[in-house]
């Protein structure tokens, strides 16, 4: 009946679709179907066992009035992602453009530079909650009695620092590849047109890095914006909501608290989703007018 | 340097950094391998010092020196190995299960020609730019108590969640493939030339085939960053297993230390023992497959570069 190539079309066909149905289900049912039924809940009073009542805009609008969203988890998140993200992706582009020298032991640095970002967020928290507490090593060393987790000045920064430290290797390696792939020939050729050092530095290093700049940068900001393990494990928000974050706010609201609030944290969800969008459009349009 | 930067005319500020330059390149190297270490090395010594010296110095050195901290979390509490048994069997099958449905995913996306594909593939890389917390809440309803408790039609009652809340497949279901391994599969199989799989058609074999017996062999580089990834990404994750695990013994590791720190807090050094059974045996395979590893990291990189 069919043709010798109509065949191998349609099995070509079927193929094609086994070898994805995984992905299908995944893709429709955890992820499409989930952004829509979220999408649905935040329009909605919802706390789990009586059916979602439908209640218009009134969740965006009273997250957008709540003093734990307004007054903690917003100022608390904007603050942490414009102090971690610059001093991240300036610190590993220094370490990175120092491992990119003609150094010794290359392979050994970049190794142990990458240790803290194989490890478990659950684990590094718990190292420095112990360092840091307030009869800790780190209070001996410095001869301080602060009690950096329990204050509410001292709180967000020390997890802050924290993750810093723990990211640091993998935008190291970004920003390495990067370097190493810059053609030598360029170099070179800005060599014989009698460009000095710094000169190189200015016009052919840094443009051929922005590319892996934009990529860092987005990656900080989504990963800053989401942060929740270290919040958990490390302050549960606290002390006094300091370092109460947007994403803690959705666990706790959804999942953390007996009165659950399934509804507002779906509004919450969406507000942080443009959040991120709107960041990481204005840092596009910051990076690209550089050129 | 201002001063200097006045003072001296060009080319002698570059014979000042030519001369610097070394020096400090490998001061900011090896002080940041001592921030980078210290805070392991620290926990490692206090692991191996008794309870009573959980906070007392010396810092670097375990004196004095004990195994008691391994010995009490390995046969005091009976959980713990259960959630080591936990965390290793989630990992391993998700790395397994994943690397497979992403490579034959990627593998569909890169060679093979079929209604819908590109409409596919952009909902694919869409997707990867969703935060988690969007899909947080539903994916919690769809694997635990339902979208909508109690549907019924016609009288018959439609499940509309799988209900494995506390329960390790809980972990696994939703992580069979993901729309980052397969966009990597994806760019893999399209940077591989075609040849051996064309002459293996003109030879009668059928695509099956073909990925299977040809194709699969020859991904291995790609297969073993993929699975590493995987691996490393489940068995540290975190606030999943938080939302859909509820009793202690089925706990994975990372949530069990967490809770272990809430009921020994005062008695550190034990929960310093606990951490070591999470971070070594990925900073063991870290090691080992430091190739990969690093590959990955520079494949990440690739997407959007």
């Amino acid at each position: 009946m069919f043709s010798q190539a109509k065949r191998r079309k349609l099995s070509e066909w079927f193929t094609a679709y086994v070898f994805l149905a995984p992905w299908f289900f995944i893709l429709f049912v955890f992820v499409l179907f989930s952004i829509g039924w979220a999408f649905y809940l935040s329009f909605t009073d919802y706390n789990l066992f009586s059916p979602p009542k439908w209640v218009g805009l009134s969740q965006y609008i009273r997250v957008l009035r709540d003093r734990d969203f307004l007054q903690r988890a917003l100022p608390n998140t904007l603050q942490y992602v414009a102090v971690v993200v610059p001093i991240q992706t300036f610190i590993s582009l220094i370490i990175a453009f120092a491992l990119d020298q003609n150094i010794r032991f290359r392979r050994f640095f970049r190794t142990a530079f990458y240790v803290p970002s194989v490890t478990s967020s659950v684990v590094i928290s718990l190292i420095f909650v112990w360092l840091f507490s307030k009869v800790g090593i780190i209070n001996q060393i410095f001869h301080l009695k602060i009690d950096w987790l329990n204050s509410p000045t001292y709180a967000l920064p020390t997890i802050m620092m924290v993750n810093i430290w723990s990211t640091i290797g993998t935008m190291m390696l970004i920003f390495l590849a990067a370097l190493q792939d810059i053609p030598l020939t360029l170099y070179e050729a800005a060599q014989i047109d009698g460009a000095n050092r710094f000169q190189i530095l200015r016009y052919v290093t840094i443009p051929a890095l922005r590319p892996a700049i934009f990529f860092v940068v987005t990656m900080g900001v989504i990963g800053c914006f989401q942060v929740f393990d270290q919040i958990y494990v490390m302050t549960a928000g606290g002390p006094l909501g300091s370092t109460t974050t947007i994403a803690y706010l959705i666990y706790k609201w959804a999942f953390g608290s007996t009165n659950i609030q399934m509804g507002r944290a779906s509004a919450v969800a969406f507000i942080l989703s443009l959040m991120i969008l709107v960041v990481v459009l204005i840092q596009r349009r910051i990076i690209e007018r550089e050129e | 340097m201002t001063t200097m930067a006045r003072t001296m005319p060009r080319r002698d500020i570059f014979a000042f950094w030519d001369r610097i330059k070394m020096p400090l390149f490998y001061g900011v190297l090896i002080l940041w391998t001592l921030i980078s270490v210290f805070p392991f090395w620290v926990s490692v010594v206090y692991s191996l010092k008794p309870v009573a010296n959980s906070y007392a110095p010396p810092y670097l050195w375990p004196i004095p020196f004990t195994l008691e901290n391994y010995r009490t979390v390995l046969t005091q509490f009976e959980l713990f190995p259960r959630w080591l048994l936990n965390s290793t069997v989630v990992a391993i099958a998700v790395m397994l299960i994943r690397t497979l449905f992403c490579a034959m995913g990627g593998y569909a996306f890169a060679r093979l020609r079929f209604p819908g594909k590109d409409l596919l593939f952009t909902l694919t890389l869409f997707t990867m730019m969703v935060p988690g917390q969007v899909t947080l809440i539903p994916q919690f309803l769809i694997i635990g108590p339902g979208v909508i408790r109690n549907l019924t039609i016609a009288g018959v009652e439609i499940p509309t969640g799988f209900g494995l809340l506390n329960n390790l497949g809980a972990l696994i279901l939703p992580s069979i493939v993901d729309a980052f391994g397969l966009f990597m599969m994806t760019q893999f199989y399209k940077s591989i030339p075609t040849e051996l799989e064309e002459a293996a058609l003109v030879d009668g074999l059928g695509r099956f085939g073909i990925f299977f017996r040809i194709v699969l062999p020859i991904s291995q580089t790609a297969l073993l960053t993929l699975a590493l990834f995987t691996f490393q990404g489940t068995w540290n994750s975190f606030m999943w297993p938080l939302i859909v695990l509820r009793s202690p013994e089925n706990f994975t590791l990372p949530i069990g230390l967490q809770w272990f720190k809430g009921e020994y807090y005062t008695l550190y050094s034990i929960v310093l023992a606990g951490s070591i059974f999470n971070s070594l045996p990925i900073i063991i395979i870290f090691f080992l497959f430091q190739r990969y590893f690093i590959r990955s990291v520079a494949v990440t990189g690739l997407k959007e570069a």
